[in-house]
């Protein structure tokens, strides 16, 4: 079994991103697994505030040393605000994917697509299948 | 002939150790309809002969070893110190490969960190990559760079015509897959015709300086309208002009790129050559190709690695900007030495030498009757002459009297027939530039 | 031991080379348009040779080692061919001069088109891609071209088997096109079934390296072609391996549309730490109008047998265009012709018979000791598994570098992405027997010593001017070039 933090109060993708909703605005970040299979993450790319994103459709990268991979969008939205504080400070995501690393917040778009996301409990378990 | 090292015993030893009888044993998932074509190629020679033969066709070249050169349009033949030669001879550089384990690769990367090092200083521009292809390539690749700066929302690019017509076409078949527009080089438009084209769908706008004609416009204020349409400014640039002229930093160039070939590398009939590539700090993660960084060991030793690397091909894949892999790493190290053993003051002098004499050439010239030169802009070492006869007929003459004369313009800007770019470096010494001036004189009527 | 950098060497109005004075009136300078100084260093010439001598001893290279980096075909490079591509009427012939005064370079040129078509069974070459990449890029670009010109605009997609190199779904984008990633069977080829799901009229063609990047024939060559045929594409050959083909099987025979070959690896033009390389591209019939350009042609046969035909550049008819300024790395296509004109047809065959020798006696003395994951006869190169069922955290990276510390350069590793901890060896034909055994020797020796002292991998290298590097902080903290920049005030 792995280790890896799965909040249970998040919802996830099959992307490895998750997504906390309050209210009409979504958070989004990556999750432990995909910071742990990534490792020392040196550089994430982000999107322009006033960007509008389909769901799947990719917003940004988080990039390693060895690996470049892109974040998706888990539902449609438009970006309202970035972490900026992950310009300087990218490993940010490594010690805290879930609180200091998140990545954008959408004001998500009316109804909320994000039926489809997995649990925390699903998502635990599509992590571990994944480390056989 | 053979350069394989294997003995009849040690073949078949190791055939036994594989299991088979025969090398042919090995190749039986080829399609046997297909297996072992005839090639038809010439008998094996020796290396005495081939060498016979390969020079033979090389003195059936008319070169710049034997004939006073004023040719240059995008190649020049400048001084070459030998030492550069020597270094790119060690074997330990040439016959090593791209530098993916750095351990064991201290050597070129030290070597393309330097060379980036010396492509900023030159340029005026906060970082360098490790090359591309040539300077042609290197202006499309900053297409690249300018579309994925501007985020693919923008998708026109301005080339002024004053780009050398090769790089352009280039660029025009680098971009033809991607629905990139292309608009600016069709006609004669200047620097102020360019910048009229700038809106808010333009990525870039690209000049040459000095421009194709051997030209220093006038650039004033040309960065800041580009700025101000959101745009980016690219700049083709000859690194010898740079020896004396401002950095395109300076005049508030984005991007710089260039031919690197006057730097220490041999005209080889145009390759191979060095595309240099040098950008403002915050579009560094935008480039392609090769970068090397500096860093520690985990002894805290200063060493040096490629760095940026998810951004190439052999990671993203798909994803990638660019396909390239290997780049000119020999031709940057000798733009290095190059550059270390002409340094600050070398470059300079020789960058004087060119100008000096292009315009005593102009001058001369200038004062034949039946030729022009428009001395009212700012040159370098390349100025259009207006000939009294069409180019190929003077050229036929000139080279009868062993110089390599001028560039014909005619077939790629329509309107200047019987114009010839002509090109003088410090190679030319007065006696060839004189010489050059007869032979001129008697072609106007000949 | 480690080289200060040449700037550190610098002390101010230290001279390396001396021009000659000026022999023409000075004209006055432009003050206004002159740059107020230039970084560049101040150093003696004797200075210059010994950092360069001391940065080249820093290497490893084939002159000095084993060098199995796979599918970069290390072979030795003949001095001779640098002595070829530096004679003067070489070296010193501009790329623009009249047709009449370049005619020994169209010569070689023209030739060395009709030696490389007929080594690949191809109909035409142009020698103008400056490296294997571009030969791809220009590959693909004629396929769009040929599509579109038929009024076929529907076709958006290119095949690519997963186990490719990253240069073609790179290329594929370049283009304009979809890359449609193709599942590999159990014997390593392409899966025919997942091939002919994927093969509608929408799939403008297949790019796929042959030998395959596992270092194997594809079993099924001909059905993969023929399904993409049937379906109105058309097969790209990424010839990067070439050197196991020679005199074995021309591409152009099988079926294939197009593909590039790389004169840095099949031909022996030197790597040089990363390029100049050169990536001729051969067509069939359909692709032929389309030749990136120019293409050395006969513009006047020879008027009879003793005299030399007239030699010209052309364009194609339906060209893509241009790749690089001029045409090509002429360089390089000396010493490609200078190493062709050496081996001779027999030669060649030799070559390829002797790589393919030398991979398959690698490969059965170390499957005992490394897993060899598709164990079949191989090419000219093969792929273990860098790793140990019993041993927990030795990793294809740390037997790489172990065996840095034996003389040897570590194979490529972790390509391709379909094997786990991937070691891909190439040992190449110019390689003895003496050097295959040792080499086999290291590699027991490595996997004893994961079982027994395996720190001794994990902190290897420890024969080297440098220990393993921080990559993380040269990623962070980018430090790209020496000098300080200006702040330019615009």
């Amino acid at each position: 079994m792995g280790s890896w933090n799965t909040p249970a109060e998040l919802k996830y993708t099959k992307n490895d991103e998750w997504l906390r909703i309050e209210g009409a605005i979504g958070i989004i970040g990556i999750s432990d697994y995909a910071q742990d299979q990534l490792n020392d993450i040196v550089f994430v790319e982000l999107p322009e505030v006033g960007a509008t994103f389909q769901k799947g459709q990719s917003f940004g990268v988080v990039e390693s040393v060895k690996a470049a991979s892109d974040i998706y969008a888990p539902v449609s939205g438009k970006v309202i605000e970035v972490n900026t504080a992950l310009e300087d400070e990218p490993e940010v995501i490594n010690a805290d994917p879930y609180g200091k690393g998140w990545i954008v917040k959408f004001e998500l778009s009316n109804p909320v697509d994000a039926d489809d996301l997995l649990d925390a409990a699903a998502y635990a378990a599509y992590c571990d299948s994944r480390q056989s | 002939m053979s350069y394989i090292p294997h003995t009849d015993v040690e073949r078949q030893q190791m055939l036994a150790a594989i299991g088979v009888t025969t090398i042919e044993d090995l190749f039986e998932a080829v399609p046997s309809a297909h297996r072992f074509p005839r090639l038809d190629l010439p008998a094996p020679l020796s290396e005495m002969e081939v060498a016979a033969e390969l020079q033979a066709l090389a003195e059936a070249n008319e070169h710049a070893g034997d004939f006073a050169i004023f040719r240059g349009a995008g190649a020049y033949h400048h001084f070459i110190p030998a030492a550069v030669n020597h270094i790119l001879l060690r074997g330990e550089f040439y016959t090593a490969y791209t530098p993916y384990q750095p351990e064991v690769s201290q050597g070129t990367l030290q070597a393309t960190f330097e060379y980036q090092s010396m492509i900023c200083a030159l340029t005026g521009m906060d970082a360098a990559n490790a090359s591309h292809y040539d300077g042609a390539t290197s202006l499309a690749e900053a297409v690249t760079v300018a579309l994925e700066v501007t985020r693919r929302k923008r998708d026109k690019i301005i080339l002024s015509p004053a780009i050398h017509p090769h790089y352009r076409a280039v660029v025009r078949t680098y971009h033809q897959g991607t629905g990139v527009r292309i608009v600016g080089d069709a006609g004669r438009a200047d620097i102020s015709d360019l910048t009229d084209m700038l809106d808010e769908h333009t990525a870039m706008l690209a000049v040459a300086y000095p421009n194709f004609f051997g030209r220093i416009d006038d650039l004033k204020g040309l960065a800041q309208k580009v700025h101000a349409a959101g745009a980016l400014l690219v700049m083709v640039v000859n690194p010898m002009a740079l020896g004396l002229f401002k950095p395109p930093g300076q005049l508030g160039a984005d991007i710089v790129v260039g031919e690197g070939q006057p730097l220490g590398i041999p005209l080889s009939f145009g390759g191979p050559y060095l595309g240099f590539f040098a950008v403002r700090e915050e579009y560094v993660r935008k480039i392609a190709g090769r970068i090397v960084g500096e860093t520690v060991d985990q002894d805290g030793k200063r060493a040096f690695v490629m760095t940026l690397r998810p951004r190439e091909q052999d990671i993203r894949r798909e994803k990638a900007t660019s396909n390239i892999c290997t780049n000119q790493g020999l031709m940057a190290l000798a733009a290095a030495v190059y550059l270390s053993l002409m340094g600050k003051h070398g470059l300079r002098q020789a960058a004087e030498l060119c100008y000096h004499k292009a315009h005593y050439a102009a001058q001369q010239i200038d004062a034949l009757p039946g030729y022009q030169v428009d001395q009212s802009k700012p040159f370098f070492h390349e100025f259009v002459v207006k000939c009294p006869r069409p180019v190929d007929a003077i050229n036929r003459h000139l080279i009868e009297n062993g110089i390599i004369g001028g560039f014909d313009l005619g077939a790629d800007y329509p309107h200047l027939q019987n114009h010839m770019l002509v090109c003088v470096t410090e190679m030319n010494t007065r006696a060839e530039i004189d010489a050059l001036v007869q032979g001129l004189k008697e072609a106007a009527n000949d | 031991m480690t080289e200060p950098l040449i700037y550190e060497l610098s002390a101010a109005g230290r001279r390396g080379a001396l021009l000659p004075a000026i022999d023409v009136p000075e004209t006055a300078l432009p003050a206004e348009l002159l740059r107020d100084d230039l970084d560049l260093p101040e150093v003696s010439e004797m200075q210059v040779i010994r950092h360069f001598v001391k940065l080249s001893q820093m290497n490893h290279a084939i002159d000095k080692g084993f060098y199995p980096l796979g599918s970069c075909t290390m072979k030795y490079n003949p001095k001779f061919n640098e002595d070829m591509a530096r004679l003067p009427g070489f070296a010193l012939l501009h790329p623009l001069q009249d047709q009449d005064s370049v005619q020994g370079a169209l010569a070689l040129m023209y030739t060395l088109q009709t030696w490389l078509a007929e080594i690949s069974g191809f109909k035409a070459v142009s020698l103008a891609p400056a490296a294997g990449a571009q030969g791809e890029f220009s590959g693909i670009l004629m396929i769009r071209k040929y599509h579109q010109e038929r009024g076929d605009t529907k076709r958006t997609k290119i095949l690519v088997p997963n186990s490719a190199h990253g240069t073609n779904p790179a290329t594929v984008t370049m283009a304009g096109f979809q890359a449609v990633e193709l599942p590999s069977d159990a014997n390593g080829d392409v899966d025919l079934a997942a091939l002919r799901a994927a093969c509608d009229d929408t799939v403008a063609g297949m790019m796929i390296t042959v030998p395959s990047t596992l270092g194997l024939f594809e079993g099924h060559i001909l059905d993969v072609i023929r399904a993409v045929h049937d379906c109105g594409g058309l097969m790209y050959m990424d010839g990067a391996n070439m050197n196991a083909l020679m005199g074995i099987v021309k591409p152009g025979e099988l079926g294939f549309d197009v593909m590039h070959y790389n004169l840095h690896k099949t031909f022996s033009t030197p790597h040089g730490g990363g390029g100049p390389g050169s990536g001729p591209v051969a067509v069939g019939d359909k692709l032929k109008p389309y030749l990136p350009g120019p293409v050395v042609e006969i513009v006047e046969p020879a008027s009879d047998e003793d005299d030399a035909p007239l030699y010209g550049l052309r364009m194609p008819e339906k060209s893509i265009g241009r790749m690089k300024a001029f045409y090509g790395n002429f360089g390089m296509h000396v010493r490609a012709y200078a190493y062709i004109r050496i081996h001779g047809a027999d030669g060649l065959y030799n070559v390829s018979r002797h790589a393919v020798l030398n991979a398959n006696y690698l490969r059965v003395k170390l499957r005992d000791t490394y897993r060899v994951p598709y164990d079949r006869i191989c090419a000219h190169e093969f792929v273990v598994e860098g790793h140990f069922p019993d041993v927990e955290n030795v990793h294809a990276l740390d037997i790489s570098k172990r065996l840095i510390d034996f003389g040897v350069h570590p194979p490529t590793n972790y390509f391709p992405l379909i094997v786990p901890e991937a070691l891909m060896i190439e040992p190449t034909e110019t390689e003895d027997k003496a050097t295959l055994d040792n080499f086999v020797e290291v590699m027991k020796t490595i996997a004893a010593e994961a079982r027994e002292h395996p720190d001794r991998l994990r902190s290897a290298p420890h024969t080297t001017p440098v220990s393993r590097l921080d990559e993380v902080r040269a990623a962070k903290q980018l430090v790209l070039c020496c000098r300080p920049i200006p702040e330019w005030a615009e």
